[in-house]
C-alpha cells in the first residue's frame, strides 16, 4: 500500500499544520500506549514514573515525534531514510514491531482528540498509510 | 468472566451515555469504508461508495451505521454477559453476511478515532483503555461463532 502523490501532500499539509504539538502527541501517544496496551511497558522497565506528566515519558515522546519529522521529511523514500532509526530498533533496542502499530493507533487517537476537524476519513487513510510505511521503513533491518 | 473496574463501568456508561448515536454510527462506518477500502466488499447493495464524498453522503451508510452502533448498545447494557448477548450476532455475521472476523477490529479503532474526536481532552488514556477493552470484549463476541 505505497504512498500516492496525493497522500504525501495530505501527510505533509497536516504535519505542517500539527507541528507546534509534536511534543504533545508524542508524550500523550506513549501514555496511551501504556495504558491501552501495557505489555508495551516492559520496554521501559528502568522507568519509575509512566504517567502522563512523568519527564521520562514526555522526553521520550519528544523523541519519537523527532522520528516522525523525519520520516515526513524523507517522505519519498522512507526505508533509506529511516535506516539508522531501523538498525537502531532491531539490534539494539529489540523492539517487536507489532508495537509500531500500536504505537501509530493511538498518535492517530491523540490527533483526532486534538484536531478533530483536520482528521478527516481522507486525512485519516493518507496519515494511516503514511505510519504504515513508516513502521515497514523501521522493520527494515529486522531479519 | 470478564472483569470490569468500577472505573471500566462507569466509563463505557458515561462515554454512550454523551454519544450521538445518530451521528457517531453513520462516522464511524463511513470511515470504516474510507480508510479500509476492502470492507466495502460487504456494502455491494450499498449504491455509489466510489469515493469518500459519495460514502458520507450515502444514505445507506447512515443507516447501517445507526444500526451499529444501537447493536453496541446491547453491550453497553449487558457489560457482565456481552459473550451470550451477541451469540445470535456472531452467527449472522458468519453464517450469513461472511464477514471476516479481521474486519470487526477495523471497525472498532475507527470508532475509537471518531470518539475521540468527539470529546477531545475528555478522552484521556484511561478512558481509551477503558473503551478499547470494552471493544475488544465486543469484537471477541462477536467472532466467538465462527467455525
Amino acid at each position: 500500500m505505497s504512498l500516492t502523490e496525493k497522500d504525501k501532500a495530505t501527510v505533509k499539509a497536516l504535519w505542517a499544520k500539527i507541528q507546534k504539538s509534536a511534543d504533545t502527541i508524542g508524550g500523550d501517544a506513549l501514555f496511551r500506549l501504556f495504558t491501552t496496551y501495557p505489555q508495551s511497558k516492559i520496554y521501559f522497565s528502568h522507568w519509575t514514573d509512566l504517567g502522563v506528566n512523568s519527564a521520562s515519558v514526555k522526553a521520550h515522546g519528544k523523541k519519537v515525534m523527532g522520528g516522525v519529522a523525519l520520516a515526513v521529511s524523507k517522505i519519498d523514500d522512507l526505508t533509506k531514510g529511516l535506516l539508522e532509526l531501523s538498525e537502531q530498533h532491531a539490534f539494539q533496542l529489540r523492539v517487536d514491531p507489532a508495537n509500531f502499530r500500536l504505537l501509530s493507533h493511538c498518535i492517530l487517537v491523540v490527533i483526532a482528540t486534538l484536531y478533530p476537524q483536520d482528521l478527516t476519513p481522507e486525512a485519516h487513510v493518507c496519515l494511516d498509510k503514511f505510519l504504515a510505511n513508516l513502521s515497514l521503513a523501521l522493520s527494515e533491518r529486522y531479519r | 468472566m470478564v472483569e470490569w473496574t468500577d472505573f471500566e463501568r462507569a466509563t463505557i456508561q458515561d462515554i454512550f451515555s454523551k454519544l450521538d448515536y445518530e451521528f457517531v454510527g453513520p462516522a464511524a462506518l463511513c470511515r470504516c469504508l474510507v480508510v479500509y477500502p476492502w470492507t466495502q466488499r460487504y456494502f455491494g447493495g450499498f449504491g455509489n461508495l466510489y469515493n469518500a464524498a459519495a460514502i458520507a453522503g450515502n444514505p445507506m451508510v447512515a443507516a447501517h451505521g445507526k444500526v451499529v452502533l444501537h447493536g453496541l448498545d446491547r453491550a453497553v447494557k449487558n457489560m457482565d454477559n456481552i459473550k451470550d448477548t451477541y451469540a445470535e450476532l456472531s452467527v449472522l455475521h458468519s453464517e450469513k453476511l461472511r464477514v471476516d472476523p479481521d474486519n470487526f477490529k477495523l471497525l472498532s479503532d475507527c470508532l475509537t478515532v471518531v470518539v475521540a474526536g468527539q470529546m477531545g481532552s475528555d478522552f484521556t488514556g484511561e478512558v481509551q483503555a477503558a473503551l478499547q477493552k470494552f471493544l475488544a470484549v465486543v469484537v471477541s463476541s462477536l467472532g466467538r461463532q465462527y467455525h
